[in-house]
């Protein structure tokens, strides 16, 4: 394992800039093709979203993790909170074929991730939800 | 930060989104979808100048283009490879009519 680095803020939205400057900055120090690295970048902030509005119950301020390293041209990152337990990975797919006029399409974020980076998993551990990325850069 | 910029013509609307498409600025956009589009039978997304898309940015075009098949049409010009990249991983490509830049 490389060493990891590691950033842990309130869990806002407004902490987005610090989430996304700490991937910028561990995968520029290792060079990252670019779209490696818009890739990452999005992945991490659909899940850091996520975080932000559904981790923790309304009201009560949460925190969040984000830990990485960079081995053998693989980025890993794992994004971490104290909140509820919930595994987003769960969730079926989304059909956006699917007609009609339902607004409440979810999952795409989730989805999105899914396909942006190699591997993506869930685990809860310590009390935490833990999810892990993985990708190529 | 984006600028919604939208220039009717009759039934046409031609939106232009300059910025990112993101959790923040998507909410902006979602009342545009909501509350202009009436009596628009020719809907035009022209993202030449949008640098990100996020997937709360995606729910709202998916929303126009489910509204837009029950009014008239709808597509999305001058689409740039980083947002290419994302609409054609999603599957927009299948049910949305897309023009890349």
């Amino acid at each position: 394992m490389g060493e990891e680095s590691f950033l842990r803020i309130p869990a806002r939205l407004e902490g987005m800039d610090l989430i996304l400057s700490f991937v910028s900055y561990l995968l520029d120090a290792h060079g990252c093709t670019p779209q490696a690295r818009t890739q990452l970048r999005m992945a991490v902030e659909e899940l850091y979203v996520n975080v932000t509005l559904y981790a923790y119950p309304s009201g009560e301020e949460g925190w969040a993790e984000i830990r990485g390293c960079v081995e053998n041209g693989t980025a890993t990152f794992r994004l971490i909170d104290g909140g509820v337990p919930f595994n987003p990975l769960e969730k079926e797919d989304p059909d956006i074929m699917l007609s009609g006029e339902e607004r409440g399409i979810g999952g795409l974020g989730i989805y999105m991730v899914k396909t942006m980076v190699d591997e993506v998993e869930y685990e809860y551990r310590d009390g935490c939800n833990q999810l892990l990325l993985k990708r190529k850069i | 930060m984006m600028n919604i910029i939208q220039n009717r013509n009759n039934n046409q609307l031609v939106i232009v989104l300059e910025g990112r498409l993101d959790i923040s600025t998507a909410p902006d956009l979602d009342k545009v979808v909501n509350n202009d589009l009436d009596g628009v039978t020719e809907l035009v997304f022209d993202l030449e100048k949008l640098d990100y898309i996020s997937s709360v940015g995606l729910r709202v075009l998916l929303f126009a283009q489910k509204k837009m098949n029950r009014q008239g049409s709808m597509k999305v010009i001058n689409v740039n490879e980083m947002v290419m990249d994302v609409f054609a991983a999603m599957g927009f490509a299948d049910i949305m009519k897309i023009e890349q830049k």
